[in-house]
């Protein structure tokens, strides 16, 4: 079944790329399209039926070459399953979403076939993604991380009439190189240290890397942390963090559905899925994990204030992405893998819907992505506007905070505040000042500009070309399935799985089949303490649930049954280090801190309702007042100009420097040299003496065997 | 004595039939037989062939040790066979349509094969001279089987005159080398020729038997009769001289240098590290300026001989095994490439400029698409099959330590790619011309070139198992 899942968007990509031609166009694309919804009802059902042990299915043999040994084969654990409904979910609405936003696109003239090509490009992003995700060592990761990155170019460079989009393609794919870059060199120096590449040898071997010092660019490291630090480069530069998120924006030069699918809902979680895959190693690893933190918090900070002021709708969005990427590296960062996955998988659900929202609000006024222009389209798409409102509700985190009513031990609310306020209270709760302000901050920003984009897009009076107002239309049926089902699961998925993914820790062990142990006292002396039960020891152990679950909520502290992580490294789908007891602390933080992202919201809503409904004249005259702020922020802190003059420039300079000098003059100089100089002169030296002459020939045979023997006899081997 | 002769056996045989076609042919119809002769001639090599190849095994020696029989001998025995009788097939129309067909000509080139299987199984200076002999005896006459053509006679003669002088150089070595070791048979030298101790004599000895092997595989600078030769044989002697004789005097070579001087690797292997580096130099540089593609291929020959000799020059079993891999795929496509010159005429006379292939390819697409994937595979490129014969030999060097030798190597076959894409320029990109070349219709012409052209392509999957006969009978020579 996982097979058929992997192959099936593969299958869809090549038939719909290649067989067009012989299908027709609408046939291939239904191909596709069909395929793919194959593979997300197979994905539901093996998230639904998994119980958490982990299997591999060898698909083949693939390399070997030295002690380098490495199957091509489906590692299936929790977090694969996760990974692969999120995936080929959004995947397939999203193809179904493309027969509506691609029809008529008014980049190709009349009689041009471009939707098989897109949806090829589609289905086989889809299979590289799960490439990456049901990947069981880290160069068939690599394989698909590179393919998912091969697949990005081509769709944000789907306009290829568009230099914008070209460029933008490139520089998606130039500054991901950099990242991937650090990605290989720890993939490197995991093979260097361990020997292998599979991800059950290197996590065995994951508590002696934090006792091995490695020298790398000429200083001692710790060699888990140096590892660590190195795959997490890769990770920031999949999933656009601070430094390497410059693509990211840019890549918004794509058709909407590849941002929805691409660029928010899968690809760009990639860098959380393998720091959370890697959690073994980041356990040990306690400088780089603070880095991560550290990096995730700044980014979901400077991501979020640059979002306030954006104009257009996508880069909004795309920011806002950004944003939450940071939310799940700062639950990565401190621990809390199963916060960051959660938060990844609700993400998925809204932002993807905020996407295709914002793609039917495009597509309704005729491709036009400035906000400035929109205004009072409540009436004209109301679809659309609930389907945004439901997201704005998602992502700002609307839910009623748990001191007040919670439904059993669940949260009411939507998806979002689940996740977000998990990751909030994780990051307390590891002491993490800047990364709960940060996000707290991030929090209030995030609101704002949600509701700014809502209140821009589908409140007040009509601005902008009056023509496209008018003509603005609810989009075909197509486009609106997909946002109905994304609404159910931004709805819903927080309230369904929160006990999954942060209830207590024997709910979250047994979701991600992680040895779990009873403990009487606190997890620090749970070694000689418990016994071990393992997770899938399901029925033997219902009643310790039970009892846990008739205790007193998220206030049970040291209590009668209390459980701790047990595994080893590369037992079940995360690694929770024996004394990180995170997941409990995160329970018991003090009701302020539960309160305050729900706080920082309804001040974002508040401040966005009174700047664009009640007093819309007040954010021109902030942005006069504060002009150097307000500038700083719309030139997204100077990044690109920075970069610019640091990298991009010398690049050129060096470039046309080896092209023009070296190139040009040397290379080309000399080979000219030789091959229209030097050869042509043999070659008449050679046909002189060829004279015909018998006596010629006999003499050179003559001075032939000469020149050996006195060779021959100077070096030889006579002594 | 019984068992000896049930070892040459083959050789026994064809030496009869040669004999026995001859009479015969001379008593009946002479030259009316010629066609028949062929086509028997063919079909004798082929059986043989496969009698060779499928009954013998292990090393078996008779005579006393003048005749080895082992996988080396076979393979090469078979590589012989195949190629001649695929070049007598090819002949066949062209020399009667140009009323050259003389009964003769099939016994001769039987004679030469006998000459041939006799040299790659020689363990003795004495079987060897006579294989050697044997073989260039039949090849002058053929050489100049065009009695009325001035060329063709001159090409006998001066390849006659220069091949006397390289018989000479040989004997003179072989005499030195008996003289200084006291016997003839390899077995014999092998104990006295030790490496870093071997005396002067000894050596000089060496270095004239090296010289008459590197006449025989026209290696530099002992290659001047091969342009001129080449270009005045009728072709389908050309075609001949290139494969199958090229390939019994390059195993001649390793046998001697192995079974005979297999201890002072480091003694030999610099002559012939210096004879591949000139050859391969020279068969690429001076190909540049022919502008007749007989000529041409002769050069090409060179140059291809110089990469044979880089295997050589390792001195390993990877390095024999690079060898005979390298001179298979070498066979192959040359009798491919000159069933296509064969087919080259205008007005029924054959042409061999090459400036006539221009925009072949608009008349025979087919065709010049094959002499495309041939060309490519003659200069290296990948991903045809003549890529990886050098990359063969080229990694054998390289792990014997030559590495300079295969740095020469690759500049080299980069400069040589000039005159085979050339070709290939004329026939796709060249300029109109008048003298169009008429092409002939020979089915058996046709299908050697799409059959060669095929095996460049489809033989890079496994090279037909060819690599594990050439390790195994590499095997069997180096000790």
């Amino acid at each position: 079944m996982e097979t058929i899942i992997l192959f099936s968007p593969l299958v869809g990509a090549l038939l719909c790329g290649f067989g067009w031609r012989v299908f027709g166009e609408r046939a291939a694309m239904w191909i596709a399209t069909a395929l793919l919804f194959l593979a997300a009802i197979l994905s539901w059902i093996v998230f639904l039926t998994f119980d958490g042990t982990t299997e591999q299915i060898q698909i083949l043999r693939w390399i070997e070459s030295g002690s380098l040994s490495t199957d091509w084969s489906i590692r299936l654990d929790r977090l694969t399953a996760i990974m692969l409904i999120v995936v080929t979910t959004v995947s397939a609405l999203v193809h179904l979403y493309s027969f509506g936003y691609m029809d008529h696109d008014p980049q190709w003239r009349e009689g041009e076939v471009y939707k098989p090509r897109f949806f090829a490009y589609l289905s086989f992003f889809t299979f590289a993604m799960l490439m990456l995700v049901t990947s069981d060592n880290l160069a068939q990761m690599f394989f698909g991380w590179e393919g998912v990155g091969v697949a990005s170019y081509l769709l944000i460079g789907f306009y290829y009439r568009k230099p914008s989009a070209n460029a933008a393609a490139i520089k998606a794919f130039v500054v991901n190189r950099v990242g991937d870059f650090g990605f290989a060199l720890g993939i490197f120096a995991l093979f260097f240290l361990t020997d292998s590449i599979r991800f059950d040898d290197v996590f065995a071997e994951a508590p002696r890397l934090a006792e091995t010092q490695l020298t790398f660019l000429w200083t001692e490291w710790n060699a888990a942390n140096l590892v660590a630090f190195l795959l997490f480069i890769g990770a920031m530069g999949k999933s656009a963090q601070l430094l390497l998120h410059t693509w990211l924006p840019d890549a918004m030069e794509g058709p909407t559905p590849v941002s929805a699918l691409i660029h928010a809902a899968t690809m760009v979680t990639a860098g959380v899925f393998l720091v959370c895959r890697m959690s073994p190693v980041l356990e040990f690893a306690p400088e780089a994990m603070a880095f991560v933190t550290v990096l995730g918090a700044l980014t979901a900070f400077f991501a979020a204030s640059v979002g306030l002021v954006q104009t257009d709708i996508k880069r909004v969005i795309a920011y806002s992405t950004c944003s939450q990427l940071g939310y799940m590296f700062v639950a990565a960062g401190v621990g809390m893998y199963s916060a960051a996955m959660f938060h990844l998988f609700t993400h998925a659900f809204f932002k993807a819907m905020l996407f295709l929202g914002a793609g039917s609000v495009i597509h309704a006024m005729h491709h036009e992505q400035d906000m400035m222009n929109y205004g009072g389209l409540r009436k004209r798409i109301p679809y659309t506007f609930w389907a945004m409102m439901i997201g704005t509700l998602a992502i700002t985190g609307v839910g009623v905070p748990v001191w007040i009513l919670t439904l059993g031990e669940i949260p009411i609310g939507f998806a979002g505040f689940h996740s977000k306020d998990a990751i909030v209270e994780s990051a307390y709760a590891a002491g993490s000042g800047i990364g709960f302000w940060a996000l707290v901050i991030a929090a209030l920003f995030t609101s704002f500009y949600s509701w700014r984009l809502m209140f821009l897009t589908f409140y007040g009076e009509p601005r902008g070309n009056k023509h496209t107002h008018e003509h603005a239309h609810e989009s075909p049926v197509v486009m609106l399935i997909p946002l109905g089902v994304l609404a159910l699961g931004a709805v819903f998925a927080g309230m369904i799985w929160y006990k999954s993914f942060f209830g207590h820790v024997d709910q979250v062990a047994k979701f991600y089949g992680i040895p779990y142990a009873e403990a009487t006292e606190h997890a620090e002396d749970h070694d000689d303490k418990t016994q071990a039960e393992p997770a899938a020891d399901g029925p033997a152990d219902a009643h310790h649930v039970d009892a846990a679950e008739g205790g007193q909520g998220d206030e049970k502290g040291h209590g009668a049954h209390h459980y701790a992580f047990v595994g080893e490294p590369g037992q079940g789908s995360l690694y929770v280090a024996p004394g990180n007891t995170l997941l409990d602390d995160a329970h018991k933080v003090p009701y302020w801190v539960k309160t305050s992202p729900f706080a920082a919201m309804l001040i974002g809503l508040l401040f966005a309702y009174w700047f664009y409904i009640v007093n819309p004249s007040l954010p021109g005259k902030l942005a006069e007042n504060q002009r150097p702020l307000y500038l700083f922020l719309k030139n997204k802190w100077y990044f690109d100009e920075l970069y610019n003059v640091i990298f991009v420039q010398p690049a050129l300079w060096i470039g046309r420097q080896l092209w023009r000098k070296g190139d040009g003059n040397v290379i080309d100089g000399s080979i000219n040299g030789v091959a229209m100089g030097i050869v042509p002169f043999f070659t008449r030296l050679a046909g002189r003496v060829q004279s015909g002459y018998i006596f010629t020939y006999a003499f050179a045979m003559v001075i032939g065997i000469a020149v050996l023997i006195t060779w021959m006899t100077m070096s030889g081997g006579a002594n | 004595m019984a068992t000896d002769l049930t070892l040459i056996l083959p050789e026994v045989f064809m030496a009869c039939f040669a004999m026995l076609g001859l009479i015969l042919a001379v008593y009946t119809s002479k030259d009316g037989m010629a066609s028949q002769l062929v086509w028997a001639t063919s079909a004798v090599f082929l059986v043989m062939a496969i009698w060779i190849g499928t009954t013998g095994e292990g090393t078996n020696v008779a005579f006393d040790g003048m005749f080895v029989d082992d996988a080396f001998s076979r393979f090469c025995k078979v590589a012989i066979l195949l190629s001649a009788a695929a070049i007598l097939l090819m002949s066949e129309g062209y020399m009667a349509d140009r009323g050259i067909l003389r009964f003769e000509y099939p016994m001769l080139i039987v004679l030469a094969v006998v000459g041939m299987m006799m040299m790659v199984s020689a363990g003795d200076l004495m079987s060897l001279y006579m294989g050697l002999e044997l073989q260039s005896l039949a090849l002058y006459v053929v050489a100049s089987l065009r009695r009325d053509s001035v060329k063709s006679t001159e090409a006998g003669l001066k390849y006659f005159v220069l091949g006397a002088l390289s018989s000479g150089l040989l004997l003179y070595g072989a005499s030195l080398v008996y003289g200084y070791s006291g016997t003839t048979l390899f077995s014999g030298i092998i104990q006295t020729a030790k490496s870093g101790d071997m005396s002067l004599g000894l050596l000089f000895g060496l270095v004239f038997l090296a010289a008459g092997f590197a006449f025989k595989v026209s290696a530099v600078p002992f290659h001047m009769w091969t342009p001129d030769v080449y270009e005045g044989s009728p072709t389908p002697i050309t075609a001949f001289f290139a494969t199958a004789p090229k390939l019994a005097a390059m195993a001649l070579f390793a046998r001697v240098m192995h079974d005979a001087f297999g201890s002072a690797v480091r003694d030999w292997q610099q002559i012939i590290a210096f004879l591949s580096v000139l050859s391969m130099f020279l068969g690429a540089v001076a190909a540049i300026g022919q502008t007749n593609i007989k000529r041409l291929m002769a050069f090409s020959s060179i140059a291809h001989m110089g990469y044979a000799l880089m295997g050589l020059a390792a001195g390993t079993v990877l390095g024999v095994q690079a060898m005979l891999v390298y001179m298979a795929i070498y066979v192959t496509m040359n009798v491919g490439t000159f069933a296509f010159i064969l087919m080259m005429q205008r007005d029924g006379q054959p042409v061999t400029d090459i400036a006539s292939l221009n925009l072949y390819a608009r008349r025979e697409p087919g065709r010049a698409l094959a002499m495309l994937v041939l060309l490519f595979s003659l200069a290296g490129v990948p991903p045809m099959l003549g890529f990886f014969g050098k990359l063969y030999v080229l990694r054998a060097a390289y792990d014997a330590g030559l590495i300079w030798l295969a740095v020469a190597g690759v500049i080299a076959s980069v400069i040589g790619a000039f005159y085979y894409l050339r070709i290939v320029f004329f026939m796709y990109f060249g300029d109109e011309t008048d003298e169009v070349m008429t092409g002939s219709k020979s089915p058996i012409l046709s299908g050697f070139l799409m059959a060669s052209a095929t095996i460049m392509v489809v033989g890079i999957v496994n090279m037909f198992g060819i690599e594990g006969a050439a390790a195994f009978a590499a095997t069997a020579l180096v000790n």
